[in-house]
């Protein structure tokens, strides 16, 4: 069973893959490209960025790229957004293998589109609005290890607190009902997670004179390429593992009826 | 969403086992993370495998895309 919804999770984040890197290719890319103009004016302009002598060796916008932007922006996006998608995928799967009828009684497909929605959310969006996405030219070489540590500390942070609320009030729905239970268990992560980014230091590295519009479009990119990969994983995923999940499940003419008479 | 409007009992959905989640949880577990630090760490703040910075610029846009902290 479990085996079979994990292949189930590796085939969603697939779709969920191929769907963000195509999203990523139109509306991502001129804003990448967009950016990496600026950063190489402005290194040739004047030097404050890959000056850093200690681990900057890897600076790309320089004249020694040993990628093409054509490889980058194509094959290179897709092996890393294909890779991403598939290792969430994974990692879905086995979530929902540990939440399904044991958080709530929803059938596979909704407790799939609330894992995804709740995943995007605690590992995507809360920590996008403390430490968001940034284009290259933004951002300076010698931060790279601490901009770095704050943001997996920032998502690691939002995975406990958010597994904690899960149980927390998983517990408070067999009192005070589902509903009230799980208000109460969101309520609480968004104010610890609150409280938690007002204390964390603030990283602000746009440097002057860089287009805002250019800085919004990859924002706004970078958050919606990662909307399309969650929905997407969680839909595909939800509609796979209905099929091996869904209770007296019989073989194909079967789900039919049960799909009506179901919830 | 569910409240019980209609008589028939909710419907118990199948639990599947911890102890058949485990071992599988700890072996997609560690590829993923490691996947997962190919794609967004690797040679950016710390280079654990020596790439020469390849795998970097490999997956560059897609790091940048996916709101990684890349360079
Ligand atoms: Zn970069």
């Amino acid at each position: 069973m479990m085996r079979t919804l994990l292949v189930r999770g590796l085939l969603a984040g697939l779709v969920a893959g191929v769907l963000a890197t195509g999203f990523a290719y139109f509306f991502g890319e001129p804003s990448v490209d967009a950016a990496i103009a600026i950063e190489e004016a402005g290194t040739s302009a004047h030097s404050h960025e890959h000056s850093e002598p200690a681990d900057a060796g890897h600076s790309h916008g320089d004249e020694e790229a040993v990628v093409s932007r054509g490889t980058q922006s194509t094959i290179g996006l897709l092996t890393g957004v294909g890779a991403y998608a598939l290792a969430v995928g994974g990692l879905f799967a086995i979530a929902f293998a540990v939440l399904h009828g044991r958080v709530g009684a929803l059938r596979p497909r909704l407790t799939s589109a609330l894992l995804a929605a709740s995943g995007f959310v605690v590992v995507v969006l809360v920590p996008f609005l403390k430490y968001p996405a940034n284009p290259p030219a933004v951002g300076q070489s010698g931060t790279i290890g601490d901009r770095t540590n704050l943001y997996f500390a920032f998502v690691a942070l939002s995975l406990a607190v958010a597994l904690i609320s899960v149980g927390v009030g998983n517990a408070l729905a067999g009192r005070l009902g589902a509903w009230r239970g799980g208000l109460l268990a969101m309520g609480g992560y968004v104010v610890v997670m609150a409280v938690a980014a007002g204390l964390m230091p603030v990283i602000d590295e746009v440097p002057d004179g860089f287009p805002g519009s250019t800085l919004w479009t990859f924002r706004t990119a970078s958050l919606a390429t990662q909307l399309v990969l969650w929905t997407a994983l969680g839909l595909t995923f939800g509609a796979l593992a209905e099929r091996v999940l869904r209770p007296g499940a019989a073989p194909a003419p079967a789900e039919a009826a049960a799909a009506r008479a179901g919830q | 969403m569910s409240q019980a409007s209609v008589a028939t009992p909710r419907p118990v959905q199948p639990r599947i086992p911890l102890r058949e989640i485990a071992p599988w949880a700890i072996f997609a577990g560690v590829l993923a993370l490691l996947v997962l630090f190919f794609v967004s760490t690797e040679a950016g703040a710390v280079e654990l495998f020596g790439t020469n910075g390849l795998i970097h610029e490999f997956v560059h846009d897609g790091r940048h895309l996916l709101a990684f902290p890349c360079h």
